[in-house]
């Protein structure tokens, strides 16, 4: 096999992962916290064929608010992948994210209680 | 206050930390259901000086997969518990996972109480509410929780527990305690 010529000393090796992302490893979603709750907008991508099939998964899950963890986790994609596909999503406009800041930083004295008991009674 | 509208889903994030082996992974087991998740395994300059990187090309990724579990405590209210990762080489990773925790649960094994001390340290400087459990493996000798306090120099606030891992019953007192923890810390904060 001869060498992929195309790669340079910086581009280090391939990285197969990212080969879904079209070999992109950053977007405007880089700084996605792991619980940050995502959204589908319901808007109509202006080009559905831009769109891949693992982003049509993430637009059917998050019908309903699902964090960024679980979403990777149901696509069984690394979370570095996820945030590609979500920041691309975001760009157009197709999901809301609220980042954790408005989740969990400070959760209330209610929501603390209402986890112990939850847990008392698993 | 409310701090979110009740149709809003809350999730929280508790983080399982403590050298390796020493039960983190069972731990997460016991009590929630677990999830596959992947993260990449980045060596890059941020390895450096952490890591012996010799020999390995300067950016290398890999996945790699992580301790994830999930609580559902209600709908719309959910704990993801979170394994830190061991090595140092994973530290960059901690820095994520910390970041709006709700808390740490620190797993100590007293034949080798010194691998907890870096989570510890890290916990302390950050502010991180956290609790000490001790698991206690078949055949160590037993040590009653302040003599642990003691060994690890814990401020008197600090809980420190023991536990069997691998019993739900034991993995359930330990999150309580942790939220428990979590709640007078912030109650205290609020004063």
């Amino acid at each position: 096999m001869t060498p992929p010529e195309w790669l340079d000393d910086d581009a280090g090796p391939v990285v197969r992962p990212y080969a879904l992302t079209r070999g992109r490893a950053r977007s405007s979603a880089d700084d996605l916290d792991l619980i940050a709750m995502v959204t589908a907008s319901g808007n109509a991508p202006r080009d559905p064929a831009e769109i891949s099939p693992e982003q049509w998964r993430i637009l059917d899950i998050t019908a309903r608010a699902t964090s960024v963890v679980d979403i990777a986790s149901d696509l069984d994609l690394a979370i570095g992948v996820v945030r590609v596909l979500l920041g691309d999503l975001q760009d157009q406009g197709l999901i809301r994210v609220r980042p954790p800041a408005q989740v969990a930083p400070l959760p209330s004295e209610r929501i603390l209680k209402e986890v112990i008991n939850g847990l008392r009674a698993l | 206050m409310a701090f979110a509208p009740s149709d809003e889903p809350v999730a929280l994030k508790i983080l399982v930390a403590g050298g390796f082996g020493v039960g983190k992974t069972t731990l997460v087991g016991a009590i929630s259901e677990i999830r596959p998740l992947r993260t990449e395994e980045v060596l890059s300059d941020r390895g450096v000086g952490v890591d012996d990187v010799g020999g390995v090309e300067a950016k290398t990724t890999t996945t790699v997969a992580m301790d994830f579990g999930r609580i559902t405590i209600r709908e719309g209210l959910v704990v993801y518990l979170f394994g830190t990762p061991g090595q140092e080489r994973f530290w960059f990773m901690w820095d994520e996972l910390s970041y709006g925790a709700l808390g740490a649960v620190v797993i100590a094994d007293t034949r080798r109480l010194t691998d907890c001390f870096p989570s510890i340290d890290y916990f302390e400087q950050r502010g991180t509410p956290f609790i000490v459990a001790v698991n206690c493996f078949d055949g160590a000798e037993r040590y009653e929780p302040d003599d642990v306090r003691i060994a690890l120099d814990l401020d008197p606030e600090v809980p420190v527990l023991l536990c069997d891992v691998r019993r739900r019953a034991s993995a359930k007192v330990v999150l309580i305690t942790l939220v428990e923890h979590a709640l007078k810390t912030l109650t205290a904060a609020q004063r």
